[in-house]
């Protein structure tokens, strides 16, 4: 009675619009994404695999089908098998040594302790600095002539005298050495991955109820068995998803070998990645860099698809 | 075995004091309750007996040995923790199997042991199961068959029973006294529920603020209680508390009856009782009002049976009163019981 009448909308100022209409609205919303994948992966993709099959060369880009011609030359070139050789080990070892240090590093950071920020924000760095400049003050370090590494060995006496552990020589010659240079490689990328890595570690490790652990501690168990049994398989689900990104980015990445060694010495450190980019654009060879950058497809189509496995799987647990 | 003794215990989150200065000794084989409020330092207390909390002060002697410096493995305790705590990712029988083969128990024993312990809580065919395909009271069997598995001397249960609903609390509370007596293992169990504490306990630890205010009987603490604390947190409706000169005169809402009602052959005290508000409960009626002149503190509840029928109207007054027997006295100023009331 006292409530004042709410009068019916009229049909000339409000109108269900096509907001409103759930199916228009999803496709309108899901379109950029959709425009964006066309346009920026799926074209580049089958151009890439036209150009392998074909002979276009910077010169003359014009596409004429030649069939497999391509794949059957890089796989006879001793520095692409190299390059092959070199992609897969850098990857493995770097990702290797990534997921060891990644937890050494986050069970440290799950402790308390004074000045825990400033050791996050320095273990964070890297991932903040750009890859190029990052690895440029790599190629500092590793320097022939003033590298501080081959400066602290030398203090330390393990360089440049007679009796030193690593020879008489004054420098190592970091990126000269096919051994070193391979190492070298692997070193930077180890640091470029490691930040990423340890978050997604301590994500895993912090998700862990602390009853768990202390319900392993009371029920007996030494600190190897509660590692051994209850935290690698509880973290598993992630520190596999921190491993299968840390394999695509190390995998599919140019500047660590371009800027450190440029794949020298003598195509010792080349990667697929590299190869194709001197092959394909500074040779010109627009046809056999677009081959060689196709085998790196196989390995990341089946890394995807288990990543978006490994993740549906987590969120299910 | 099984046989607990805290000396001097204390224990400090910065400058809070969680634990002060707690000294306790558990009979053998006996169902002891920790009880108090949340905040009131149990579980911390629960938690350094079984060694995940390092005391800042004091000692921890189990069977005859100092375990205060000793990890948890090495105190033969088992724990029951609130959230259960089982492993996510191991099937019921690997989760009982887990103190066994910490402990490097052979295979053909922990096999036998495991299916001893799951017979006993019958969860046997529960087995192959994860946790999470279990129900909240299915959970709390094997959390049980897990602690029991190893036969310790010391069972330590923090609130096991509050992930329960109402209805299975009340039997789950009855199968664990009936299962702690016959496995006779010393049981500390940490509750904020008093109705659990009366219950299960042999004897109940009152603690307020990381202080222990009572050890009794049930029986004690509800009747004698050591101090008003006590003598309003045991107890559904809490303790009456009247004050009159220099005491406060507390009785149980159930000895408040009509003047009738009131049996005492050693005499009783009457007060004219002013109804304000009437519960009815069923099996009880539950009735609020003031006694005496206006002042503070006069604020009463009459918890009169079912089977008392009289009528009462609110805002009519009726002579109520107490036996003699049943009422206690607290010093004002320190809240401590005054010495002379307990039998």
């Amino acid at each position: 009675m006292t409530s004042p009448a709410v009068s019916p909308p009229s049909p000339e100022t409000e109108r269900a619009g096509i907001l409103d209409r759930e199916g228009t609205l999803a496709k309108l919303l899901i379109a950029p994404a959709v425009l964006y994948i066309v346009a920026m992966i799926g074209f580049p993709f089958v151009l890439a695999i036209l150009y392998s099959l074909s002979s276009s060369t910077t010169g003359d880009p014009s596409l004429k089908i030649v069939g497999l011609r391509n794949f059957g030359a890089a796989l006879s070139d001793p520095v692409f098998r190299i390059a092959l050789r070199n992609t897969f080990l850098f990857t493995l070892l770097s990702q290797a040594i990534v997921i060891v240090l990644s937890r050494v590093l986050a069970n440290a950071l799950m402790k308390a302790f004074r000045g825990k920020w400033i050791v996050r924000f320095l273990i964070m760095l890297p991932w903040t600095a750009p890859i190029s400049l990052g690895t440029i003050g790599w190629l500092w370090m590793y320097d022939s002539i003033f590298s501080p590494i081959d400066w602290v060995l030398r203090y330390l006496g393990a360089l440049g005298s007679a009796a030193a552990l690593f020879g008489p020589q004054t420098n190592l010659y970091w990126l000269g050495v096919p051994g070193l240079a391979i190492a070298s490689v692997i070193i930077v990328n180890v640091w470029r991955i490691l930040p990423l890595a340890t978050v997604i570690q301590l994500g895993g490790l912090s998700s862990i109820p602390r009853d768990l652990i202390e319900a392993a501690e009371v029920d007996g168990a030494t600190p190897w068995r509660r590692t051994l049994s209850i935290t690698i398989p509880l973290t598993l689900p992630i520190v596999s998803i921190a491993f299968l990104f840390g394999i695509v980015f190390t995998f599919t990445d140019l500047v660590v070998v371009y800027v450190l060694t440029r794949g020298g010495p003598v195509h010792m450190t080349q990667v697929l990645s590299t190869w194709t980019f001197f092959k394909g654009i500074e040779g010109g060879d627009l046809a056999q860099g677009a081959a060689i950058s196709l085998f790196m497809f196989p390995v990341l189509a089946v890394v995807a698809a288990l990543i978006l496995r490994m993740a549906r799987r987590t969120e299910v647990v | 075995m099984g046989c607990v003794e805290i000396r001097g215990v204390s224990k400090a989150f910065g400058n809070v004091l969680a634990v002060d200065h707690v000294d306790l000794v558990t009979n053998e084989g006996e169902f002891l309750v920790l009880l108090g409020p949340s905040g009131c330092g149990k579980t911390t207390l629960l938690r350094m007996i079984a060694g995940i909390e390092t005391p800042t002060e004091g000692e921890f002697v189990i069977d005859g040995r100092v375990v205060t410096g000793l990890p948890p493995r090495l105190r033969n305790i088992a724990m029951v923790f609130q959230s259960y705590a089982l492993y996510p990712h191991m099937t019921v029988f690997r989760n009982i199997a887990f103190p066994l083969r910490a402990r490097g128990v052979d295979e053909s024993t922990v096999r036998k042991k495991v299916e001893w312990a799951a017979g006993m809580f019958q969860i046997g065919r529960l087995l192959d199961r994860k946790p999470r395909e279990l129900s909240g009271g299915e959970r709390q069997r094997v959390a049980l068959a897990r602690a029991m598995v190893r036969e310790p001397s010391v069972f330590l249960l923090d609130e096991p029973l509050s992930n329960l609903d109402a209805l299975l609390r009340t039997s789950a509370r009855e199968e664990l006294r009936q299962f702690q007596r016959r496995v006779g293992v010393t049981t500390i169990y940490v509750t904020h529920d008093q109705v659990e504490a009366m219950g299960l306990g042999d004897r109940i630890v009152v603690m307020s603020q990381g202080k222990i205010r009572q050890v009794g009987t049930p029986l004690d603490i509800y009747r004698y209680p050591a101090d008003t604390f006590v003598a309003t947190f045991v107890g559904s409706p809490p303790m009456n508390l009247l004050e009159q000169e220099d005491v406060l005169l507390g009785f149980r809402p159930e000895t408040f009856l009509p003047a009738d009602a009131v049996e005492g052959s050693e005499g009783m005290v009457t007060w004219p009782f002013e109804v304000t508000y009437t519960e009815y409960l069923g099996a009880e009626r539950l009735v609020y009002g003031n006694v005496g002149e206006k002042s503070k503190g006069r604020h009463v509840i009459a918890r009169l049976p079912g089977s008392l029928t009289l009528p009462l109207d609110t805002g009519k007054t009726y002579p109520f009163a107490v036996a003699r027997r049943d009422l206690r006295r607290f010093d004002r100023k320190s809240g401590l019981a005054v010495p002379g009331d307990a039998a």
